[in-house]
């Protein structure tokens, strides 16, 4: 019924003639084509102008990510730029020999599998917590999120200055008996870098998991109650089996955050940090110094491959247990 | 009456001692939200004392400052002029308010308002511009969804997800291409066309009733027309949101600049704060703070657009 108006409206002076001409071209029957195809043409001509919409973006993408990472592929199997040699898989190991990267990989693997876990569970927490009732919650809300505002740089000063080695950190720790650390300049530079990252990012999952705590069906949480289950067994049983998705969410982004957290590493300690906060991105930074194409190359699609491997077991690992609350 | 259903099943209860049930219920209750509070108050006093102290004691005076904290930022001569206590003082508030800081950034010294200036005609162009290629190609997502669109939304998501140390390298290879290295292009470009702003604009223009644009498209509103007079308005929320957002990102970059612009004068502030602390500590809180400034004003105007943002973003498959 629509459709019929639309194109009556918009084409009442089509001509018999046209209109035979357009059914011919179009290879349909001339009787109960009053109307189609013009709908048709008017359509497919809607549907080219919202594709084209598409167009500046696409390009855009096309040219500077999509295109450029095949070339990347090609020279991840090619000996050098030059002569294009196809070595396979030979960069890829000789990757994987060296030792900057090694430590670099497991540097970042170790700071991942402990951040990542910290940053959703305790997000989680600050959540729960302004989703009980408390006063002040906007405020709170408010201050959680600040440090997700500042810029990095301007917070590093004052972190160096806490973490120093006569700083208000070891001062604290001093006052439990602890001995004196070098925060920064030491293994435990990681432990710093933790913090860090936690404050920066916290904020920001909380709203996520606050969001998602807002919308788990009241009647479901009132039913529990009256069948009297304990907190405990409303958490596990209702509230994280509606979270899911989100804690999935929340995961990827604190990992890509994680991976991120080069900026921190070098803002605190230049370009030669201690080795346990030697990163990936330093790799890279080193790696892109020397202009090292092939080696830049294939340790860019070991870290594709090695995110897409995470995301994808992340994903099916959420369809697994979250199925059933999905509406 | 509604007390009696949770009353526990077969266990039989005198009235008084139902009561004082209910009570230390209350009680415990009463005690939790205190405590829920006061873990609350001390996180809110975690997360701000940084900024707070970044803040306090860019009012100090530059002797001051380096009498307190000469110690942390010392290189290997100190020269013995200034005294330097060995302790680190942290201190909340300065002995004296001063202003001094400020007048040298603002007035003595322009190195450092011309670095704020680089992060300023860094940052501005990629908001405005991924924001408006970003709400364009949203529309194209949006409207006559196909196998091929969504495949390629698909392609923008992944993308989305890659972290820097993979989109670097593309990103690199095609400035040296096209000669726009160690110039801003090589910023504005790639940032331009991120993905990121496409995929939540996308996500918000398709909770848009489809009937809406199919009214306009009935009244005889063109592509165009929908675009500008139905969606754009109604997006203008999300506009806010996702704006504030590519801001904070591109006022926080280090990585970027980094590899893609090897000429100093041209680094945003961020990268040169890491390199102030060198000579002029004394200055370093007041251009920290400076340099806060405008997220800060962001964050106090568009709080709530940044939560809406946020929100929006969860929910990886909606």
């Amino acid at each position: 019924m629509k459709k019929e108006g639309r194109g009556l409206k918009k084409r009442p002076e089509l001509s018999e003639k046209e209109r035979e001409k357009k059914s011919r071209m179009f290879g349909r029957k001339k009787d109960g084509q009053t109307s189609g195809d013009g709908i048709r043409k008017k359509n497919a001509k809607s549907r080219r102008a919202s594709t084209a919409f598409l167009a500046p973006s696409i390009f855009g993408v096309l040219l500077f990510f999509v295109v450029p990472f095949f070339v990347v592929i090609y020279y991840s199997v090619v000996d050098n730029p030059i002569q294009h040699n196809f070595v396979f898989l030979n960069n890829f190991i000789n990757v994987f020999n060296n030792a900057a990267f090694r430590q670099a990989a497991s540097n970042t693997m170790k700071f991942s599998v402990i951040a990542v876990p910290l940053a959703v569970v305790l997000s989680l927490g600050l959540a729960m917590l302004l989703d009980s009732k408390i006063p002040f919650k906007s405020q709170f809300r408010t201050f959680f999120l600040t440090p997700m505002m500042v810029p990095i740089a301007s917070i590093v000063l004052i972190w160096q200055v806490l973490f120093h080695y006569n700083g208000m950190v070891n001062d604290i720790t001093a006052l439990f008996g602890t001995d004196k650390i070098d925060w920064l300049k030491s293994e435990h530079a990681q432990v710093v870098i933790i913090v860090l990252f936690l404050w920066k990012n916290l904020g920001y999952n909380m709203i996520l998991f606050m969001s998602a705590l807002g919308s788990i069906p009241k009647d479901i949480l009132e039913v529990a109650v009256l069948e009297s289950a304990k907190p405990r067994q409303i958490f596990f049983h209702i509230k994280i089996r509606y979270l899911s998705s989100t804690i999935l969410f929340v995961t990827i982004m604190s990992l890509i955050n994680s991976f991120k957290v080069f900026r921190e590493i070098y803002l605190l300690t230049d370009d030669y940090p201690y080795n346990t906060v030697y990163m990936m991105q330093h790799f890279m930074n080193n790696t892109f110094g020397n202009l090292d194409y092939q080696k830049l190359s294939a340790a860019a699609i070991m870290m594709s491959v090695v995110m897409v491997i995470i995301i994808g077991i992340l994903f099916l690992t959420e369809n697994h247990f979250g199925k059933d609350v999905e509406g | 009456m509604m007390h009696g259903r949770t009353r526990p099943v077969g266990m039989e209860m005198s009235e008084s001692a139902y009561k004082r049930m209910i009570d230390r219920k209350k009680r415990i209750t009463k005690v939790r939200r205190a405590i829920a509070t006061l873990i609350a108050a001390s996180c809110a006093v975690l997360f701000l004392m940084p900024i707070v102290l970044t803040i306090t004691n860019s009012f100090m005076s530059a002797s001051e400052i380096s009498s307190n904290y000469g110690q942390v930022f010392a290189t290997s001569d100190t020269g013995g002029k200034t005294y330097i206590s060995e302790k680190v003082n942290l201190k909340f508030i300065p002995d004296m308010v001063s202003f001094s800081q400020y007048i040298t950034v603002l007035f003595k010294s322009p190195d450092y308002l011309f670095k704020f200036w680089n992060s300023v005609i860094l940052v501005v162009p990629i908001v405005g511009f991924q924001l408006l290629v970003a709400l364009l190609a949203s529309y194209g997502f949006t409207r006559y969804r196909g196998r091929i669109k969504e495949m390629i939304f698909f392609i923008y998501i992944i993308l989305m997800l890659m972290p820097y140390q993979v989109t670097l390298v593309p990103n690199y290879l095609v400035s040296s291409w096209l000669h726009i290295l160690d110039t801003r292009w090589a910023i504005w470009l790639p940032g331009i066309f991120s993905p990121f702003a496409v995929y939540l604009l996308t996500k918000y223009m398709r909770r848009i009733p489809v009937s809406v644009m199919e009214a306009a498209q009935i009244d005889g509103a063109g592509e165009w027309q929908i675009f500008r007079h139905i969606c754009m308005p109604l997006c203008k929320g999300c506009m806010c949101s996702v704006a504030i957002l590519i801001f904070i990102d591109y006022w926080n970059m280090v990585e970027q600049p980094l590899i893609l612009l090897s000429d100093d004068s041209m680094h945003p502030l961020s990268v040169f704060l890491s390199k102030i602390k060198k000579g002029e500590i004394g200055l370093a809180f007041a251009v920290a703070t400076i340099y806060m400034v405008p997220t800060l004003l962001v964050f106090l105007y568009g709080e709530d657009y940044l939560v809406e943002g946020i929100t929006y973003q969860g929910g990886i498959k909606g």
